[in-house]
């Protein structure tokens, strides 16, 4: 199987494996006991912490760990707003987030809270002054993903930032489908508050993190025990915190190579695809946005049933996005950005790894445009309407 | 008004994180010094004067506002 669904489900490193092992079979002392056994759980855990907040140039009580980069926005949206509603009960979030902050702000809007979804253009970026132009006197949050997950358009989020913090508004950012793939530094991007993910750089699934700026204050999502200072209780996944440490730790020493290898990478597919396959352009910033990621348009063709031809050839691929495969649901993304609901059905996503080999490459492209053509020919007849 | 010289800010935590936290910072200071515990948590107004008391730390003063409470400790051991 050559796989090509890097941004929806990345492999894990072995060598992040082989850090966990110890954490699964031998070592199961409680962080929160004052044995020998549960100190040096505890250290394990801090450790991770360290490197993780190392990555993203954070202090260390500012990372609290959670199970996935969902229950991080969850945290964040429910938790920010929650904490600042004496001061306005109005919420800024762009309308191409993820369904974990959409989602949070719909159960926020039925206890009260005013939600404001600022449009992107048809390149998925959102403009600054259009989140200025949303701005009320009691607007408390702000949140923009850095990347969008599903088209791979990056976001301006410092200067988002600026224009929420001079009005009194904190910000968030998911940097959830950026990880591995852009530098994230929260002092640079001056946020107040940033989601994390430990798949997204190879880790293990079931851990996230959220970064909290000192001194802000969040209202707990889950209570009831002392873990994470109170700010997010049960037994933590001490296996999985310490493999994402170990991921941390190894994209931090070796961003500059996969950079390098990702923008590699994206042209010669890129440039591959464009030369082999006419009618096919990308959905989103075709500059601003995550190197190696791909939300292509292919005209005439359903993309389920590319993915599934291609599945049967050996390559896996996505469609849409990862969360909304089986709902079969036209991208929020792709109607953001002006694709209608037919259009939308024609996308495809396809994610490299600095891994990918070049020859992989156009393998897959071979196959492609073989399925692509295919395909083509039999909906040219059976479907007027792409 | 008391000034204090260090704040801990409890907001959103539940019993018993606050305590914890604030023995924790209380160990950092020096004898004589007030810390400020800010809190939303009632049962801080409980647990806070108990907690003192056994630590042989005295409980300076305790603001109510609103749902929001601010207690003052002054080290004395």
């Amino acid at each position: 199987m050559k796989y090509y669904d890097h941004s929806s489900a990345p492999l894990i490193d072995p060598r992040v494996i082989d850090s966990m092992v110890f954490y699964l079979r031998e070592s199961f002392g409680d962080p929160s006991g004052l044995h020998q056994l549960g100190i040096e759980a505890r250290e394990a855990v801090e450790e991770s912490r360290r490197m993780v907040a190392n990555l993203i140039g954070s202090e260390l009580g500012e990372i609290i760990f959670t199970a996935s980069g969902s229950e991080a926005d969850n945290l964040a949206i429910k938790g920010l707003s929650q904490a600042r509603e004496k001061y306005g009960r109005h919420i800024i979030v762009s309308n191409i987030e993820h369904h974990a902050i959409l989602y949070s702000t719909k159960t926020l809007e039925r206890h009260g809270f005013e939600i404001t979804l600022v449009p992107v253009g048809n390149d998925g970026i959102v403009d600054p002054d259009e989140v200025l132009r949303a701005m009320r006197p009691d607007t408390i949050l702000v949140s923009v993903m850095l990347a969008n997950d599903q088209i791979g358009t990056i976001q301006p989020i410092h200067e988002i930032s600026d224009i929420a913090h001079k009005q009194g508004a904190i910000v968030h950012s998911d940097a959830v489908s950026a990880m591995g793939r852009l530098p994230i530094n929260v002092k640079n991007l001056k946020v107040d508050a940033l989601s994390i993910s430990a798949r997204y750089i190879n880790g293990p699934p079931g851990v996230g993190a959220l970064y909290l700026k000192a001194g802000t204050r969040i209202r707990p999502q889950i209570e009831g025990g002392t873990q994470e200072g109170g700010r997010r209780s049960g037994y933590e996944n001490i296996p999985a915190i310490i493999g994402f440490g170990k991921a941390a730790e190894l994209i931090t020493n070796e961003f500059p190579r996969r950079k390098h290898r990702l923008k590699t990478l994206d042209a010669l597919f890129w440039n591959g695809l464009k030369n082999r396959l006419p009618e096919v352009s990308l959905n989103g910033h075709p500059i601003q946005r995550l190197p190696g990621h791909f939300n292509l348009w292919i005209k005439g063709v359903d993309s389920e049933s590319l993915v599934l031809m291609l599945d049967e050839r050996g390559i896996a691929v996505s469609m849409g996005s990862s969360c909304m495969s089986h709902a079969s649901k036209a991208s929020h993304v792709l109607i953001a950005i002006g694709r209608n609901p037919a259009e939308a059905r024609c996308s495809l996503m396809v994610s490299l790894s600095p891994n990918t080999k070049e020859s992989e490459i156009e393998e897959v492209l071979d196959t492609l445009v073989n399925v692509v053509h295919k395909l083509r020919k039999i909906m040219g007849t059976n479907n007027p309407q792409i | 008004m008391i000034q204090p010289n260090t704040i801990l800010d409890t907001y959103g935590l539940l019993c018993p994180v606050p305590i914890i936290k604030t023995a924790e910072a209380v160990a950092q200071l020096s004898y004589g010094d007030i810390l400020e515990v800010q809190a939303d948590d009632d049962q801080i107004l409980e647990d806070l004067p108990a907690w003192c008391a056994s630590h042989g730390h005295t409980l300076v003063e305790t603001i109510q506002d609103n749902g929001e409470f601010r207690l003052f400790v002054r080290k004395d051991t």
